[in-house]
C-alpha cells in the first residue's frame, strides 16, 4: 500500500492535468483549480522546510564546530535579522529591511557574480583552446559574437554585428530549436512513464 | 622550460588585475561609443510604443541582485517607456529577491514622470507558485493577490479597477534571471491565456530567446547590459547600461586577446613538440 496509493495518486492528478488542457471545463477544470490551489500551499510550505532544514544544518555545524562554522553563524545572524526585520516593521522602501537589502544584500551579491569576470578571463586563457575543428567553429563564433554584440566591434567594422546578428538569428535559434524539441519529447516521455507508474525513481529507490 | 610553456602558466593574478583594468578605467574615463540598436530591442519598444494611454501592463521582476547590472538598468528604462506613455504598471515577482529592486526602478521612474502609487503603478510584491501562480492569475489576479506589497487591498488601489486577471492586461514583460522567466511567462501567459508577452534576460541567456522570438512568441527582446543600453538609446537617455557598454567592449577585447595568445602559445607549443 505504501506505494500503490502515491502511484494510483500520481495517476489520478496527472491524467486530469493532461486533459484538463484539451477540455477545461467542469469538472476537469475545476479539479485543475483545485490542484492549482494546492500546488501553490505546497510551495508555501517548501519554503518554511527549506529554511527549517538551512537551520538544522548550519546548526548542527556551529554545534559540532565544524571548519568554517563562523560562517553558519553569519549565515544564521543574516537570516534572523532579516526575518525579523521584514515580519516586525515590513518591507516597504524606509524600513529597516530595504535599508539593509539595499546596504548589504545588493552589493555582497553583487560582489560574489562580479568575481565571475576575472574567472572567466582566467579561463578563456588556459582552456578556450582550438584543439580540434569543432573547437576551432566554437572559437571563431564565439569571438565574432563577443565583438558584434559590443559597440566596439561596430567601431573597428562596421560588419561585426551583422554577422553577430546572423549568428545568434540563423545557427543558434536552429540549435536552440533542436535542443528544445528534444527536451519537450523527453518531458513528455518522463511524464508518461511516471503517470503509468513506470518510473518510481521519485517515491525513493528502485 | 620554454617561453611558450612559461607564459602559458601566467600568474592568473596577473590576468586579474589586466581584466580588472580594462572594466575599471572605461568606467572612470568614459569613451562614449556609439551604440547599435538590434532589432529585438526595437521590438519590444514598439510593443510598448504602440499602447494606447491607460493601457495596462504588467511587469514580473523575476530576477535578483547578482543580475542586477543587466536587468537593473532596462528595468528602469522599461518602466520610462510605460510612464511616458501613459500606461498603468502593475508590478509582481515570482523571485522574492526581485521585489526591492522593482520597487526602486518604480520609485526613480514616478519621480521623474510625477507620477503616483495606485494610480498609474502599483507592486503587488512576491508569491509562490512559480508557474502555477501564472496560471492562477489567468483566473484571478485579486485572488492571488489581496494585498499589495506595502498592505493595501487591492480593491482600494484605483489602477486596480477593472483588473481581474491576465485577459485584462495588455502587455506583460518579464525581467528574467532564470527559472521562473520568460518561458513559463510565454507558455502560460502567452500560449494559454493569449496575452502579449515581452522580456529583458541577461546576456548568457539571451540565445536560448531567439526561437521565441523568431515564432513571434514574445514580442521583443532586450539581452543583458547591450539590451538595456540600446532601450536608452530609443529612449534618448543615456544611463547606467550605456556607460557600461564602453567598460563591457575593453572587457571583451581583453577577453579576445587572452583566447589568441593561449592558443598561440598552444600552437608554438606543439610546433616545437613536433
Amino acid at each position: 500500500m505504501r506505494r500503490q496509493i502515491p502511484l494510483a495518486i500520481t495517476l489520478v492528478v496527472g491524467l486530469v492535468m493532461v486533459v484538463q488542457y484539451f477540455v477545461p471545463h467542469k469538472p476537469v477544470g475545476n479539479l485543475y483549480d483545485l490542484f492549482n490551489t494546492w500546488a501553490i500551499v505546497i510551495f508555501a510550505f517548501a519554503i518554511v522546510l527549506g529554511v527549517g532544514n538551512l537551520i538544522k544544518i548550519h546548526g548542527d555545524r556551529i554545534y559540532r564546530l565544524e571548519r568554517g562554522w563562523g560562517y553558519s553563524v553569519l549565515l544564521l545572524l543574516g537570516l534572523t535579522v532579516m526575518i525579523i526585520t521584514g515580519i516586525g516593521w515590513g518591507i516597504e522602501p524606509g524600513t529597516s529591511f530595504f535599508y539593509l537589502y539595499w546596504h548589504l544584500y545588493v552589493p555582497m551579491s553583487s560582489t560574489m557574480f562580479a568575481l565571475l569576470a576575472f574567472f572567466i578571463a582566467s579561463a578563456s586563457y588556459r582552456a578556450f583552446r582550438a584543439r580540434n575543428f569543432e573547437a576551432f567553429l566554437l572559437l571563431i563564433s564565439a569571438v565574432l559574437v563577443m565583438l558584434g554584440r559590443v559597440p566596439m566591434g561596430k567601431a573597428l567594422w562596421g560588419q561585426f554585428p551583422v554577422i553577430a546578428d546572423w549568428i545568434m538569428k540563423v545557427p543558434n535559434t536552429a540549435g536552440q530549436r533542436a535542443i528544445m524539441i528534444g527536451i519537450a519529447l523527453g518531458v513528455v516521455s518522463t511524464s508518461l512513464r511516471i503517470i503509468l507508474g513506470i518510473e518510481r525513481a521519485h517515491l525513493g529507490g528502485e | 622550460m620554454g617561453m611558450g610553456k612559461k607564459l602559458s602558466q601566467i600568474d592568473r593574478r596577473i590576468i586579474f588585475l589586466v581584466i580588472g583594468l580594462a572594466v575599471a578605467l572605461p568606467l572612470l574615463f568614459p569613451i562614449g561609443l556609439q551604440i547599435r540598436v538590434s532589432e529585438p530591442a526595437q521590438r519590444m519598444y514598439k510593443a510598448i510604443d504602440q499602447l494606447p494611454p491607460g493601457s495596462k501592463v504588467l511587469i514580473s521582476f523575476d530576477y535578483d541582485p547578482t543580475t542586477m547590472p543587466e536587468l537593473y538598468p532596462m528595468n528602469i528604462a522599461l518602466v520610462r517607456h510605460c510612464f511616458a506613455k501613459d500606461l498603468k504598471v502593475i508590478g509582481m515577482a515570482l523571485w522574492p529577491t526581485g521585489v526591492p529592486l522593482g520597487e526602486e526602478a518604480f520609485e526613480i521612474a514616478a519621480k521623474d514622470y510625477g507620477k503616483s502609487y495606485g494610480q498609474d503603478y502599483v507592486n503587488l510584491g512576491y508569491k509562490a507558485g512559480d508557474i502555477v501562480l501564472i496560471s492562477n492569475l489567468g483566473k484571478s489576479i485579486p485572488q492571488q493577490f489581496p494585498i499589495d506589497f506595502r498592505g493595501t487591498p487591492l480593491e482600494e488601489l484605483p489602477i486596480m479597477k477593472g483588473v481581474r486577471s491576465l485577459k485584462n492586461i495588455d502587455l506583460v514583460i518579464d525581467l528574467s534571471a532564470g527559472f521562473p522567466g520568460i518561458v513559463e511567462w510565454t507558455m502560460i501567459a502567452g500560449g494559454r491565456h493569449h496575452v502579449k508577452v515581452g522580456g529583458g534576460c541577461t546576456a548568457v541567456s539571451a540565445p536560448s530567446y531567439y526561437p521565441y522570438l523568431q515564432s513571434k512568441q514574445i514580442v521583443g527582446l532586450l539581452g543583458g547590459m547591450k539590451g538595456a543600453a540600446e532601450y536608452e538609446t530609443l529612449m534618448n537617455a543615456r544611463g547606467a547600461a550605456a556607460g557600461g557598454m564602453d567598460a563591457q567592449s575593453i572587457a571583451h577585447l581583453v577577453i579576445i586577446l587572452f583566447i589568441f595568445i593561449g592558443n598561440l602559445f598552444m600552437f608554438l607549443g606543439n610546433k616545437g613538440k613536433a
